[in-house]
C-alpha cells in the first residue's frame, strides 16, 4: 500500500471504476481486469455463502493480478488440500509465503492460510506483558474462545487483514525513506485479496468488529469487571440478583473463571476495539472492493442478494457479483424441445443416430439447467440492477493447480 | 430403555443440499406413518422456503402430512427465545430473568458470548428429543438441519466444552446429559456430500472427527448425483474419439436439425463423460469410508414439494 490512505482524506469522486453501486443504471459486466489493474484497488474481499467457490475465486484473482504486475498477498481461510499445495501452502506458520515463480512485470504473489488460534495468541502476546499473556493463554475461557467457538474465525480473519494491511504499508514507507522503493527484497504488497470464512451466515465477518465492540462496551462485561475494579457504588441494586442467578445456573467457579479472564483481558480490550474499528473503516475505504461470490442455485443467490443489500447498507464498496459454475448453452440453435423430439426420431436409427440421440439428451438436459440458471440471474438483476456481474462457466473437473486458477482467472476476466 | 427418541443430525458442506436432504428424510419417515420434528438452527428459514410456507416462528408447527397418518412438524430454533424458555422452565427465574435481560445478559449470551448459542440450540433439540406424552416420546424422530461439516463436531460437542468450563452445577449436569444423548445409539449424524473433491475430502475428515469425539456417524448421502445419460455405445465412441462431426451432422439432418451444432454436441457429450468419470472416482473414495452410502439424483428442474416426495421415496429412510 502506498500509505496515501492515511495522509489524504478519501475522495469518492473522479473514479471511473467498475464498482457498481446498489442502485442506479443497469450495470454491464463486471470488468475484472479493470479492477485488478486499477492501482487504487488495495483490498479485494470475496464473500458469499459456503460452497460457492470463494476460495478459488480469491486465489484466481490474486494470481491474475500478480501476473499483471501487482504485488499481491492472498489470505485464504480453508483451501482444498490440493489447491493449498499448489500454492505452496504447506507450512502453516500463519505468515504469507511467496508462491514460487509467479508474477510478471514486477508482480509477485504471496499466499497464506489463516490459523485463527495462532492469530489470537499473537495478538495477546503482542499487547500484554509476558506475565499477563501467560495468564490469559492458560485461562480455560481463553482456550475455548480462541480455539473452538464459532465467531472467532471471523474476528481473526478481520484482525489478520488489518495486520497484513498495516504490514504492507509499513514496509513500503520504510523503504521509501531509504530510497529503495521497489527493491526486490522489499516484501511489499500493493493488493491484498481476502477470502472470508464459511460462516453460518455469510455476513458474520462484517459483524465481527461491531460485535467485539458491543461485547467490550456491554454492561455485562462492566458488571464482571466491577468487583475487580473496586468500589461497590458502581453496582446497581440488580447486581445481587444477577450474580446469584448466574451462580445458580453456571456454578460459582465458572463466574470466577470468567471474571479472571475478563480482568486479565481488560488491558487488551481497548486495543482490540481500536483495531476492530480501524479494520471496519478499512473495509469501507476507497481502496477496498467487495466481490460477492455466488453459484446459480436459489439459496446461494438469495444469500448474494442479502449480502449486496447489507454491503450497501454498511456503506461498503461493492465491485460486483461473480456467479460461479454457470452452465452455458452448448449448441446454439437447438432448443430443448427440438432436441427431445429428435431424440425420439433417432432412437431406432443407425448406431450413429443412437449416439446422436444420446448427445441430444445431454444437450436438452443442459438447456433446461441453463434456463433455470438464467431465470435466477434475471431475478437477481431485476432486484439489483446496479450490480455488475460476471458468470464463470462450470468446468468439468475440480481446480487444484495454478493452471486451473489461471483458467478461472481468464473466465473471470471474460476471456472466452 | 432409550432416554430419547431417534435423533437424526444432517450435516454437509455448504451447497451440498443438507436442508433438502433433512426435509426429504422427514418426509420419508412421515411416509411410514411417523410423527417427525424437523428443526433448523441457523436462522436461514430454509425449511419454510422448501415447503413453501410462511417463515417459521419459535413454535412447533405442522407443515406436511405423509401417507399412513405420518406428520412433519417444523421448528426454527432461535437462541434468544430458547434461553428465555430454558430459564423459565428450569429455574423459574421470573424477576431475575428480567434482571438478566436488563443487564444485557440475554443479548450477551445469545449473540456475543462464544459457544452459548450452540449450547442453547443443542439444548432445545435435546428437550424435544426427550419430551414425552402419555404414549411415550412425543415425536418418533427429531431431525436437525445442522451446521456445516466443518463445524459439526464442534457444534455437537459444545456441551463437552461447557463441561470442561463448568465443573459443577446445573449447567454441568445438563451439558453432561446432552453429551450422553449425542453419543447414544439413538443419535445418527448423517453427512451430505456431492461427488466433488473438496466436499468428499471434508466428508471423510468429518467422519474421522465425529468418530474421535465418539459421536455416532450414520449414513453418507451422495446428493445431486448426475445420472449417466450415455448408452455404452456412445460412451465408447466418445472415449475412443471416433465420433466425427460429419457423421453426427448427418444424423442431425435426418431429424431436421442444423448439422452445424454437431461439434458442440460432441463437446457437450465429452464434458458429461468427464464429469461422470470424476463422479465415479469420488464415489470410489467414499466407498472406503466405512459408512453406508445413499445416492440422490440431481433433479434438473430444481427442488419443490413434489421433488421432496420423489427424494423421500429414494431415501427410503434409515432403519
Amino acid at each position: 500500500m502506498t500509505g496515501k490512505a492515511q495522509t489524504s482524506p478519501p475522495s469518492r469522486k473522479g473514479r471511473s471504476s467498475p464498482r457498481g453501486g446498489q442502485s442506479g443504471p443497469a450495470a454491464g459486466p463486471l470488468d475484472i481486469d479493470h479492477l485488478l489493474g486499477d492501482r487504487t484497488t488495495e483490498i479485494i474481499v470475496c464473500c458469499g455463502s459456503g460452497g460457492v467457490g470463494k476460495t478459488t475465486t480469491a486465489a484466481a484473482l490474486a494470481l491474475r493480478a500478480a501476473e499483471q504486475g501487482r504485488k499481491v498477498c492472498v489470505l485464504t481461510i480453508d483451501p482444498a488440500r490440493r489447491l493449498a499445495q499448489a500454492m505452496g501452502l504447506t507450512e502453516l506458520d500463519n505468515t504469507p509465503r511467496p508462491v514460487k515463480d509467479i508474477g510478471a512485470e514486477g508482480g509477485s504473489l504471496d499466499a497464506m492460510m489463516l490459523d485463527m488460534k495462532r492469530t489470537f495468541d499473537e495478538v495477546v502476546e503482542a499487547h500484554a506483558t509476558p506475565e499477563k499473556a501467560q495468564q490469559i493463554l492458560a485461562n480455560p475461557f481463553y482456550v475455548a474462545l480462541s480455539s473452538s467457538f464459532a465467531g472467532t474465525q471471523e474476528y481473526m480473519a478481520m484482525e489478520k487483514l488489518g495486520q497484513l494491511h498495516a504490514q504492507a504499508g509499513q514496509i513500503v514507507q520504510d523503504s521509501d525513506l531509504k530510497g529503495t522503493a521497489g527493491a526486490p527484497t522489499a516484501k511489499a504488497w500493493d493488493l491484498i485479496v481476502v477470502d472470508t470464512p464459511p460462516s453460518r451466515s455469510a455476513l458474520d465477518f462484517l459483524d465481527a468488529p461491531d460485535r467485539l465492540s458491543s461485547m467490550l462496551d456491554g454492561r455485562f462485561i462492566k458488571l464482571l469487571l466491577a468487583p475487580a475494579k473496586g468500589p461497590a457504588r458502581l453496582l446497581s441494586a440488580g447486581f445481587g440478583i444477577v450474580t446469584s442467578a448466574l451462580n445458580k445456573i453456571l456454578g460459582a467457579q465458572v463466574l470466577t473463571d470468567m471474571q479472571t479472564f475478563v480482568a486479565a483481558f481488560d488491558t487488551l480490550f481497548g486495543g482490540f476495539r481500536q483495531r476492530a474499528e480501524s479494520t471496519y473503516a478499512l473495509l469501507q475505504a476507497e481502496g477496498t472492493a467487495f466481490i460477492v461470490v455466488a453459484a446459480p442455485e436459489p439459496a446461494a443467490m438469495r444469500e448474494a442478494s442479502y449480502f449486496v443489500e447489507r454491503l450497501a447498507g454498511e456503506g461498503m464498496p461493492l465491485a460486483g457479483l461473480v456467479i460461479n459454475r454457470v452452465h452455458e448453452n452448448g449448441a446454439d440453435g437447438i432448443t430443448a424441445s427440438d432436441a427431445e423430439s429428435a431424440t425420439r426420431k433417432l432412437g431406432d436409427g443407425t448406431a450413429t443416430d443412437q449416439i446422436t440421440a444420446d448427445l441430444l439428451t445431454i444437450h436438452a438436459e443442459r438447456m433446461r439447467v441453463a434456463a433455470r440458471e438464467a431465470r435466477l440471474k434475471r431475478r437477481f438483476s431485476a432486484a439489483h440492477s446496479g450490480v455488475a456481474t460476471v458468470s464463470v462457466a462450470a468446468l468439468a473437473g475440480d481446480v487444484h493447480d495454478l493452471d486451473g486458477l489461471r483458467q478461472i482467472g481468464g473466465l473471470l476476466a471474460g476471456e472466452a | 430403555m432409550a432416554l430419547s427418541t431417534q435423533l437424526h443430525v444432517v450435516t454437509g458442506k455448504g451447497g451440498t443440499g443438507k436442508t433438502t436432504v433433512a426435509a426429504a428424510l422427514a418426509m420419508s419417515l412421515a411416509g411410514k406413518g411417523k410423527k417427525v420434528l424437523l428443526c433448523e438452527v441457523e436462522g436461514r428459514q430454509g425449511i419454510a422456503q422448501l415447503f413453501d410456507v410462511p417463515p417459521l416462528p419459535y413454535e412447533e408447527r405442522k407443515i406436511a402430512v405423509g401417507r399412513g397418518g405420518g406428520e412433519v412438524f417444523a421448528l426454527a430454533i432461535d437462541p434468544e427465545a430458547a434461553l428465555l424458555e430454558y430459564l423459565s422452565m428450569y429455574y423459574r427465574l421470573g424477576r431475575a430473568g428480567k434482571a438478566l435481560d436488563r443487564f444485557g445478559i440475554i443479548d450477551f449470551a445469545t449473540t456475543i458470548a462464544p459457544g452459548v448459542r450452540d449450547v442453547l440450540l443443542t439444548g432445545k433439540v435435546y428437550e424435544a428429543a426427550r419430551r414425552r406424552d402419555d404414549n411415550g416420546f412425543t415425536y418418533d424422530a427429531v431431525i436437525m438441519d445442522a451446521p456445516p461439516t466443518g463445524r459439526i463436531t464442534r457444534f455437537l460437542n459444545v456441551n463437552s466444552e461447557v463441561a470442561g468450563l463448568a465443573k459443577v452445577g446445573p449447567i454441568r449436569r445438563q451439558a453432561d446429559s446432552i453429551m450422553q444423548m449425542m453419543r447414544s445409539p439413538e443419535t445418527h449424524v448423517h453427512l451430505v456430500t456431492v461427488l466433488e473433491e473438496m466436499p468428499v475430502q471434508e466428508t471423510i475428515d468429518g467422519i474421522a472427527e465425529l468418530q474421535s469425539a465418539r459421536l455416532p456417524v450414520g449414513q453418507v448421502i451422495l446428493n445431486l448425483v448426475r445420472p449417466s445419460l450415455l448408452a455404452v455405445g456412445t460412451r465408447e465412441a466418445l472415449e475412443a474419439g471416433s465420433l466425427g462431426p460429419a457423421k453426427v451432422a448427418k444424423s442431425l439432418a435426418k431429424a431436421s436439425l442444423d448439422g452445424a451444432a454437431a461439434s458442440a454436441l460432441i463437446a457437450g457429450g465429452s464434458a458429461h463423460l468427464e464429469r461422470q468419470r470424476l463422479q465415479a472416482g469420488q464415489r470410489e473414495i467414499l466407498e472406503d469410508c466405512g459408512r453406508p452410502l445413499v445416492e440422490l439424483p440431481l433433479l434438473s428442474d430444481g427442488i419443490d414439494l413434489g421433488a421432496l416426495f420423489d427424494l423421500a421415496e429414494r431415501l427410503g429412510g434409515p432403519e
